[in-house]
């Protein structure tokens, strides 16, 4: 009788995760509250370290999952998950219930609400938008301020919602460094003769070909870096951001009008992600991602044996890691599945 | 038969008590200033008077501020005071009606069943002799709970018991001793002679039929005696000293006189009305939410009279005055604790038995050694002449959403105005009070009320409880100065804004500096009503919780406020608001960092529901001049 | 009570060894917080002071930390004490208190330098 595991969260993880388990003959479900599978990749257009098109990573997930032995359940989520014996029983919010040998939670971040660090003016002022926001821009092909005008100095913060314990994030999102360093080169790329700046506290170009990426986008493309963390930001009368910063290695205040702001909003747990934790009775450590059993060789395991984490639902990562971590899953999975006979 | 050697301890006391109280009173009297004086002469005459004796009556006997809060807690403080208070009262009537002759000495009324111990037998005597068994028993129940509550602090309803000291302890076991020691006299002797009433003459006859009554009544009159003396020579060193103290600070108070900013003869007065009940423990969000458990007003007050350094209790403090509004004594307990701030670090006072019963005024150090202006490099700036001051407040520039809502509104009303601190002006001052910084505080309180007397205006609005504060209490200015609440309801009555209803459900947390600190309740709340379904809390008016963000606490971490934020926010999010309303950016931000619930000054949403009249001469502009105020 | 000394350092490198961090210790004491500040500059940004003067409460928190004390005593008072870098500072140094113990600190060392 072949084996059945249920993945919730259909994202990068989740279908890595559902690809890998099929390869090896294990029957998946794939449970994603959206209409469709793919999580944040679906809102990325050009993607890190390389700039490739986040629809060539889509292609192969989708790839990896289309040879049967998948069944996606889209516009789902799951109501009860308890454990009886040696296996899972599962409500969906349909009512419809799954029986599991195990799960698999792989339920993702969601993007800090950046409203919430008014003194940025998101919602509130015209011109200030989200890393997303730009992504989105850039997928329609139109960067543009809100009154269509094309813009010509651009801000970019770093550590919206990130290393903030006024927000109760104490961790750093590891990848907005890269990104604001990577849509700065795009936007660049995009319009010739604009200016860029990043207003950043620490430049964590920890990854693969980060660093890079820095210096191409300081050699080449001109991008200006400032070491200050932006305390707030008004409205002129000409619909310009006036920003308030210390240039801290110049030792002086720096006032700048900008005709566009772009917040680098961090990741946090995903409401998905709390809801099963409080169903699953799952542990989240104290930055609310779900924590693993060990931080070195039980990056996937959680305190209910026959649960497994898979990407960004434990800690912010990026592609790359994501999957890799989404493959250490499938390896966890099938040793316990072996031995849970 | 009328003396015996045994009174001489309550005599000693008792007469030491009363010269140490007229002592006391002449220096106390003599260091008050001139007009307080006068005040306090014509205190004692009059409505004041009258006044001052009907409070000392309902407060300082009956205690019905602590039944209102705690009716175990208020009958045990009522049956000892207004007890003994009753026992005093009718024994000495009894000595003067029954007694040997009239107008006896006290002890003759104190004693009176042991000098008079064939007495009570029937008639009117016997009645009488019930009655003083009832106060007997009044008091002692009142006792029973008093001991019951400092072994088991539950049983009484309170949360927390008071520390004591060696001398204290000493005072709390002779006042225990003497209610018990003279039903056992009395008893004993009631029990020889077959007299006393339904208690003392059960209890002597039962004693009496397997004890010798007639050898052991005698040794208990000397414990009575004794108790009482020691109880009184104590006295002033302790927290006890709180019960005749208390009748000053009432007449002091009726006579209008005023903490003030400096240590005097009212803020030591009130230091020592304390009586350690213990009601602003519980009422102090540091102990319940952050489990702060030692810088409570009741500790304040105990360390001041103990001349220990208070410097630290005195500064960890929110100054939200929820302890001044609960305090049964009324001790302005804030500003006493302003008073110590100001003072800095004191030195710690040799102790000796002198400086207990006569203590020097609070010994400070002053700090202020900068003599030098601080804020010279504030440039004299020359406002633009108008009716109505706009001053949002520093804290109002990291709420953008405020300093918007208020534009929005001031355009709408068609009035005209400035907005002074537009690019960012001068801090208000209170901040720097709040920190003991007086001085300096007069510096920028000197820059800022130049600028407001220079625009001409009549009328000065704010969007922070903080500075309305200031500028209400410590500018001598000569403008209307209102909180933007107070001129929103102001235009809404005058009918020079109108607004939509919105159908949101509204909780409003009233902010410290506002709401207790300000006196400022109803307009808030009479504009959301306007505006919104107001619901009420748990936390009302004087009873409001403080946000914890609090700018007067510099001692706490911003884990320890978040904690304090949290609760409060868990407690007016109880019944799921949409809105979280509140006066005061501070608060706003405080708030928006623990709850989901959404939080939203009062001025957006007043803003919100704002509906535009096209005919109004500003309105037009009112994007314009939005964006205006960033245009530096 | 803490005694602080006086050292005059000249020269533009700070002289790690020479210098006197007492004032630091005593601020980490009183104010662990202090610790925390990683000079991102968002309380100088934000500051009302700075508004009208030369003033960085960043700079300051360094200095003090390096024991470069002389250039601290003087800008110190500039402070308001308004409390708008405590409301942005990410690492939650609180920052109004060192301000003042700061002050304090330098109350008491210049009392002991005489
Ligand atoms: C602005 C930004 C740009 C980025 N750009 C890059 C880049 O260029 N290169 C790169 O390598 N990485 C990039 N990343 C990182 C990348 O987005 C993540 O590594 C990746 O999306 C993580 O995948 P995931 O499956 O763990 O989570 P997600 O993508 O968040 O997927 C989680 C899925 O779970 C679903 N879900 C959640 N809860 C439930 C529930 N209770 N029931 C059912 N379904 C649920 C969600 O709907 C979602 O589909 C970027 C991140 C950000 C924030
Ligand atoms: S990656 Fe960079 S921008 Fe993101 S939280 Fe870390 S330091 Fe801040
Ligand atoms: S300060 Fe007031 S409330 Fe507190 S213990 Fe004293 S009398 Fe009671
Ligand atoms: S003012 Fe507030 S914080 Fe201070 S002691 Fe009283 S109740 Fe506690
Ligand atoms: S805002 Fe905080 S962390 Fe940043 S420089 Fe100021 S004190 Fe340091
Ligand atoms: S408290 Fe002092 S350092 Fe901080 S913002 Fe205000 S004036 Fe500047």
């Amino acid at each position: 009788m072949s084996k059945h595991v249920v993945v919730i969260g259909g994202g990068v993880a989740g279908l890595e995760v559902a690809g890998q388990l099929s390869k090896v003959g294990i029957e998946v479900s794939l449970i994603e509250k959206e209409n469709k599978s793919g999580g944040h990749l679906n809102n990325w257009y050009r993607l890190f370290p390389d700039r490739r098109n986040s629809t060539e990573v889509k292609e192969y997930l989708d790839g990896m999952t289309h040879n049967g032995g998948i069944k996606l359940l889209t516009n789902t989520t799951i109501e009860k998950l308890n454990r009886s014996g040696s296996h899972f029983s599962i409500t969906t919010n349909e009512g419809k219930e799954l029986i599991a040998d195990a799960v698999i939670v792989a339920t993702g971040f969601d993007l800090f609400k950046s409203a919430r660090k008014e003194e940025y003016g998101y919602g509130i002022y015209d011109n200030v938008f989200t890393s997303a926001d730009l992504e989105e821009m850039f997928k329609k092909g139109e960067l543009a301020l809100t009154n269509g005008i094309v813009p010509e100095t651009i801000g970019i913060i770093h550590c919206v919602g990130s290393r903030d314990e006024k927000v109760g994030n104490f961790y750093c999102s590891k990848l907005c460094c890269v990104t604001a360093v990577k849509q700065a080169i795009e936007i660049r790329e995009y319009l010739p003769d604009s200016k860029v700046f990043c207003f950043y506290m620490d430049m964590r170009m920890g990854g693969a070909f980060y660093e890079e990426l820095y210096r191409e986008a300081q050699e080449k493309w001109g991008v200006n870096f400032i070491r200050g963390k932006v305390s707030e930001a008004s409205e002129t009368i000409e619909n310009k951001l006036l920003i308030k910063v210390e240039d801290t290695l110049a030792g002086r205040p720096l006032k700048m009008k900008l005709d566009m702001l772009v917040l680098m909003a961090g990741m946090e747990m995903s409401e998905g992600g709390k809801k099963i934790a409080g169903i699953g009775g799952l542990r989240t450590g104290e930055n609310r991602f779900f924590a693993a059993t060990d931080n070195h060789f039980g990056s996937n395991k959680s305190n209910i044996e026959g649960v497994f984490y898979a990407g960004t639902c434990t800690a912010p990562m990026n592609i790359t890691e994501t999957i890799s971590h989404a493959r250490a899953a499938v390896v966890e999975v099938i040793d316990y599945l072996k031995n849970s006979k | 038969m009328q003396f015996d050697p045994f009174v001489i301890p309550f005599n000693i006391g008792l007469y030491f008590i009363l010269i140490y109280v007229v002592a006391r009173s002449v220096i106390w009297f003599r260091d008050l200033s001139r007009p307080d004086k006068l005040r306090l002469q014509r205190g004692f005459f009059g409505i004041p008077f009258a006044l001052s004796l009907k409070e000392i009556f309902m407060e300082s006997l009956i205690h019905r501020k602590i039944l209102k809060t705690n009716l175990r807690l208020g009958y045990m403080h009522m049956s000892l005071a207004f007890g003994w208070f009753l026992l005093i009262l009718f024994g000495t009537i009894e000595a003067d009606i029954f007694g040997a002759k009239h107008l006896n000495a006290p002890y003759k009324a104190i004693f009176f069943r042991f000098f008079n111990p064939d007495h009570g037998r029937m008639g009117f005597e016997a009645a009488y002799g019930f009655l003083m068994d009832l106060i007997l028993v009044f008091i002692l129940s009142g006792l029973l709970l008093a001991v019951t509550k400092r072994f088991y602090s539950k049983i009484v309803g309170m949360k927390k018991t008071t520390r004591l000291k060696l001398t204290d302890r000493i005072a709390l076991t002779s006042l225990w001793l003497i209610f018990p020691s003279r039903l056992l006299a009395e008893s004993f002797t009631c029990g020889v002679y077959g007299t006393g009433s339904f208690l003392t003459g059960s209890l002597g006859a039962w004693l009496a039929a397997f004890l010798p009554a007639q050898q052991m009544a005698y040794p208990f009159w000397w414990l009575y005696s004794i108790s009482l003396g020691t109880f009184f020579i104590l006295l002033p060193v302790t927290r006890y000293m709180h019960i005749p103290t208390e009748l000053f600070l009432i007449f002091m108070r009726n006579a209008g006189i005023k903490t003030g900013d400096k240590a005097g003869t009212y803020s030591e007065v009130q230091t020592y009305s304390c009586s350690s009940c213990g009601i602003c423990i519980d009422a102090c969000q540091l102990n319940f939410s952050a489990g702060i458990t030692n810088i409570q007003s009741a500790y304040f007050m105990k360390a001041i009279r103990n001349n220990d350094d208070v410097s630290e209790i005195a500064d960890n403090c929110l100054m939200c005055g929820r302890c001044d509004q609960k305090c049964p004594v009324g001790i302005e307990l804030s500003p006493i604790r302003m008073i110590q701030r100001r003072g800095g670090e004191a030195e710690n006072d040799i102790r000796n038995i002198y400086k207990g019963y006569f203590r020097s005024r609070q010994t400070i150090i002053s700090e202020k050694a900068i003599a030098s202006s601080n804020y010279n490099f504030l440039q004299e700036t020359v406002p633009e002449k108008t009716d109505i001051l706009y001053f949002a407040g520093c804290m109002t520039h990291l709420t953008p959403s405020i300093k918007n809502s208020m534009i929005k509104i001031l355009d709408a009303s068609g009035v005209k105005y400035s907005f002074i601190d537009k690019q960012g002006g001068a801090c208000c001052g209170r901040p720097l009070m709040l920190a003991g910084q007086d001085k300096e505080a007069r510096e920028l309180i000197n820059y800022n009320s130049q600028m407001i007397w220079k625009s001409g205006a009549h009328t000065l609005v704010t969007s922070c409880p903080i500075c309305y504060k200031v500028f209400k209490e410590s500018y001598y200015l000569d403008v209307e100065v209102l909180h933007h609440t107070q001129f929103i309801k102001m235009l809404i009555d005058d009918g020079s804004v109108k607004l939509n209803f919105l159908h949101k459900k509204v909780v409003y947390h009233s902010p410290c500096d506002l709401g207790r600190g300000s006196g400022v309740y109803d307009e808030p709340k009479d504009v959301l009503k306007h505006v919104s379904r107001l619901e009420r809390s748990n936390f009302e008016d004087g009873n409001s919780l403080c946000c914890g963000g609090s700018l007067a606490n510099m001692k706490i971490s911003s884990q320890t406020k978040k904690k304090i934020a949290l609760d409060a926010a868990i407690e007016l999010t109880k019944n799921s608001p949409d809105i979280l309303a509140t006066a005061c950016p501070l608060c706003k931000k405080t708030f928006s960092a623990v709850t989901e619930t959404r939080v939203a000054d009062i001025s957006e949403i007043v803003a919100e529901a704002l509906i535009m009249n096209p005919l109004k001469k500003n309105s037009g502009s009112n994007i314009s001049s939005i964006k205006e105020l960033a245009n530096i | 009570m803490n005694k602080f000394g006086f050292t005059i350092s000249k020269g533009r490198q700070i002289d790690y060894e020479s210098n006197d961090r007492r004032i630091a210790d005593y601020i980490f004491e009183k104010e662990p917080s202090f610790r925390l500040c990683i000079e991102c500059g968002g309380c100088s940004a934000t500051c009302t002071t700075s508004n009208f003067t030369v003033f960085s409460l960043r700079e300051l928190n360094i200095l003090i930390k390096r024991g470069e004390n002389d250039q601290v005593r003087q800008n110190l008072k500039k402070c308001m004490l308004c409390g708008k870098c405590t409301l942005v500072c990410p690492r939650g140094v609180n920052t109004r208190n060192i301000v003042v113990l700061a002050k304090k600190a330098f109350q008491k060392s210049d009392e002991y330098a005489i």
